[in-house]
């Protein structure tokens, strides 16, 4: 089902008696309900208003129509949204909904902020088939309550996004990417982190155990890279040899995508942790593979098929999901670490409300 | 602006529930004489007043689970309240409510600068939580003019902002976790030191709720390090329009200042009289203030003084010292003060996109002479938030009631233009009977069944964000349910 306006999808949704699978560009590795509800109908970016840095687009849109469109005025999606399609072996066009639906972001995560701080409004269709919006398309808004942000990463489980509005942000004039080769994953968070505790703007933290290199990026017009460049290198040369690897565009491309997994076998997870926890949590994965990004903060882990990575992790203070795996895996340990019965209950609440019949991917968020 | 009705039968049971409350709080922790609740009968939104029926201080998350649980059970409206800065009325109590005020709880809990978050209880004051971390050349980013005396509960509360969020965002890109206490006492942890939600973003949902949903004792917030500096620039214009294409031009260059404040005629004049910071006799004032080492600040002015001299001001001025860029600040930051001594003042808080500046300008100051109420306009120009100051003379019969109808005509003026009610104040009960205007019954319905979920009983500042119409029948299946 593949409805070519705001109010044909309200009518669907209305009118449906069976559950569907919610989807974009079906790039992000969603299972679920044979039927697909697909936004690929709805495309365009409604507004562009690089002076006010705002863009609106309906929900359908290709991502790479809504990057070259900023790119046109030099402009950007700051939080840097992952690729999926290489680490999944999925085919499709990302959408501007997918992105926003499961709050997809990249290195620049860490500074500059989650797909959900620059998601400004939302249009969504909820499981009555009613069409709602939240927030607007400025920058400073609190009127009533911030259902954009219950929007963004609620995988289409409370309704089918048909708009988004989102904050852009100037491109970089230039970048720089300082490389230190460090002993162990502990000494690489300690230099993420104090790159990051640094005044210089550090935009990209990342540690690549195989190689042995922690990674750091700064931004911006050249004279200011080239200073901080500079301060930031002697800064982070006390944990181990920094060197000076350039833009580096495509070392960044491989950290967003963890292009280090996609050929290889196994079970795909990723760990959000307080940055100094990662290497203690990383130990006790007991993983094939490990990438750290978000300056440790986080963990990307290949384990065997099947391996039950949160028995693994015991307790700890974050929470483990799982990304690439077969659909016996994903049944048998649940996509998203398990919430407190309290909090459960609230989210709970939260889809009944929104989708009372349970016909938007049901089970994919518990 | 008209309120719920007291329930008599709550009221008649205050002394049953002063003694519960004594139960599991200290004496000195609830406030019960008529003329000691007094003290908290409004906030920053003084022209609306009401004592409340009991005042409660709990120190702990417990003892604050404690209240809610004995509120809910025994049917109590409950009004939470940060350090009562609200320009909204957002903890405006009414004559039934018990005031649950988190102010004795203002503890750093835990200070990480290796992971840059500090753990705080959520009464301390904005202001103290960068100056329990600056020692070490950090701070926390969201700074509302009230950073002195406002709690970062009422700032989770109302997802406060401030001037520097156009580079650093508000509240919420700044709220890492929160300990929260639900209506019915039980206490739930959200987010914390880890990055995004691991489910639904609760989180989010949570800041900007006006303390609708839960009280949150304590908060992990970022902080972030220092620039190594900061530098102003002042520059004036002959007309607002040019002012607004300036801004739009700089937001264009590639270049992110982190704050570009812009202040009208009424305000320059006002501010100048107060500060004595220098600002020139002109239409429009800018101050851009960027950030970096000493080169980089110069680099970036540069770029800007470029910009701004297309536009042919009046007057272009760099800082030459932080003696003078404090001044420069002090004056912006004064502005409502400043206001406040040349009339009374009502402060409205829309946002519109950039790009309507002009033509919003114009048309407020068209609806000025339409009302004959003076407004002057001071905003954080870079992201759209405004901030007309109407001045009015509350001793003079109709004066507040005009300038109430005129401050709505500007609000719905920004919905109009394609912005919003409120950009960092908060709709409280201010507002309120305007989110008809922004948003459909249906989007409406879809906000209190947030609510629902919550708190249920709807006990928890029950009568704010909504129109009392709106809100109506869930409130009166609570006082229909005791």
């Amino acid at each position: 089902m593949k409805p070519e306006t705001e109010a044909e999808f309200a009518e669907l949704v209305a009118g449906l008696t069976e559950p569907v699978r919610v989807q974009g560009g079906g790039t992000r590795g969603i299972s679920g309900p044979e039927t697909a509800l697909v936004t690929t109908g709805l495309t365009g970016v409604t507004l562009y208003e690089p002076g006010a840095l705002t863009l609106v687009a309906r929900a359908g849109t290709p991502l790479a129509e809504v990057e070259a469109a900023l790119d046109a005025e030099g402009q950007r999606l700051a939080f840097e949204p992952m690729d999926h399609r290489g680490l999944l072996g999925t085919g499709g066009e990302p959408t501007m909904g997918g992105v926003v639906a499961a709050n997809v972001s990249g290195p620049r995560r860490v500074q500059a902020g989650a797909c959900r701080d620059f998601a400004l409004g939302v249009r969504f269709v909820d499981g009555r088939g009613q069409v709602l919006k939240n927030g607007g398309r400025v920058m400073k808004n609190v009127t009533g309550y911030d259902l954009v942000k219950l929007m963004v990463g609620s995988w289409g489980t409370l309704g089918v996004l048909t708009e988004v509005s989102l904050k852009v942000l100037p491109k970089a004039e230039t970048s720089e990417t300082i490389s230190v080769q460090v002993p162990d994953t502990g000494a690489a968070i300690r230099a993420l982190s104090a790159g990051l505790g640094s005044p210089y703007e550090v935009t990209g933290a990342a540690y690549d155990p195989e190689s042995g290199r922690a990674l750091l990026r700064i931004e911006g017009f050249e004279d200011s890279v080239a200073y901080r460049a500079d301060r930031l290198s002697s800064l982070v040369g006390a944990f181990g040899e920094a060197s000076r690897e350039g833009p580096a565009p495509e070392l960044w491309t491989a950290i967003r995508d963890v292009e280090v997994f996609h050929d290889r076998q196994g079970d795909v997870w990723r760990i959000s942790v307080k940055p100094s926890d990662a290497p203690e949590v990383a130990a006790r994965a007991e993983a094939d593979g490990l990438l750290f990004d978000w300056g440790g903060g986080l963990i990307w882990v290949l384990v065997p098929e099947g391996t039950d990575l949160r028995a693994r992790l015991g307790d700890f203070s974050g929470h483990a999901t799982l990304v690439r795996a077969s659909k016996a895996t994903f049944e048998a340990l649940g996509r998203l670490q398990p919430e407190p019965a309290a909090v459960s209950a609230l989210s709970k609440g939260l889809r009944q409300k929104f989708d009372p019949r349970g016909i938007f991917n049901p089970g994919l968020m518990g | 602006m008209e309120m719920p009705k007291p329930n008599p039968g709550v009221m008649s049971r205050k002394a049953m529930l002063l003694e519960r409350l004594r139960s599991v709080l200290p004496d000195d922790a609830i406030i019960h004489e008529e003329v000691e609740t007094r003290a908290y009968e409004c906030d920053a939104l003084t022209a609306y007043k009401c004592p409340p029926m009991l005042v409660v201080l709990p120190s702990s998350t417990q003892e604050v689970s404690d209240v809610l649980r004995i509120c809910q059970e025994e049917g109590v409206p409950v009004v939470p309240r940060g350090s009562g800065t609200s320009l909204a009325g957002g903890a405006l109590p009414t004559a039934d409510c018990v005031i649950l005020g988190v102010a004795r709880m203002n503890e750093v809990l835990e200070t990480d600068y290796d992971n840059r978050f500090i753990r705080v209880q959520s009464g301390r004051t904005n202001l103290s939580v960068t100056g329990a971390v600056e020692e070490e050349d950090f701070f926390f980013a969201p700074d509302p003019s009230s950073q002195l005396a406002c709690a970062i509960a009422g700032n989770i509360a109302m997802n406060s902002g401030g001037a520097h969020c156009l580079k650093y965002g508000v509240t919420t890109n700044n709220l890492l976790g929160v300990t929260m206490v639900l209506m019915d006492g039980t206490v739930i942890e959200l987010g914390g030191a880890h990055l995004d939600a691991g489910g639904l973003d609760l989180l989010g949902v949570i800041c900007g709720s006006e303390g609708q949903l839960g009280v949150v004792t304590e908060a992990t917030l970022r902080i972030l390090r220092k620039p190594e500096g900061a530098r102003p620039v002042l520059m004036g214009f002959d007309d607002n329009a040019v002012a607004g294409e300036c801004v739009s031009d700089i937001i264009k260059s590639g270049i992110l200042p982190v704050a570009i404040e812009f202040m009208d005629r009424l305000c320059i004049e006002a501010c100048e009289n107060f500060a004595h910071a220098g600002y020139p006799n002109c239409e429009a004032l800018l101050i851009v203030e960027v950030e970096g080492s000493e080169a980089e600040i110069e680099s970036q002015l540069e770029k800007i003084i470029e910009i701004a001299k297309r536009h042919n001001p009046v007057e272009l001025r760099e800082s030459q010292s932080a003696e003078e860029s404090a001044k420069i600040w002090l004056g912006r930051k004064s502005a409502f003060g400043a206001m406040g001594q040349i009339n009374d003042y009502m402060c409205l808080d829309g946002t519109i996109p950039v790009s309507e500046l002009p033509m919003v300008l114009r048309r407020i100051g068209e609806l000025s002479k339409e009302f004959g109420l003076p407004v002057g306009n001071v905003f954080h120009a870079g992201d759209g938030n405004m901030h007309p100051l109407i001045l009015f003379d509350a001793n003079k019969p109709g004066d507040l009631e005009k300038c109430e109808a005129f401050g709505a005509e500007i609000l719905k003026l920004c919905v109009d233009a394609g912005g919003c009610l409120t950009g960092e104040h908060g709709v409280g009960i201010e507002k309120r009977d305007l989110m008809t205007y922004q948003y459909s019954p249906e989007d409406l319905e879809a906000q209190m069944a947030v609510k629902d979920v919550f708190d249920p009983a709807w006990l928890l500042n029950p009568a704010k964000v909504f129109p009392l119409p709106v809100s109506e029948s869930r409130r009166a299946a609570r006082v229909a349910a005791q």
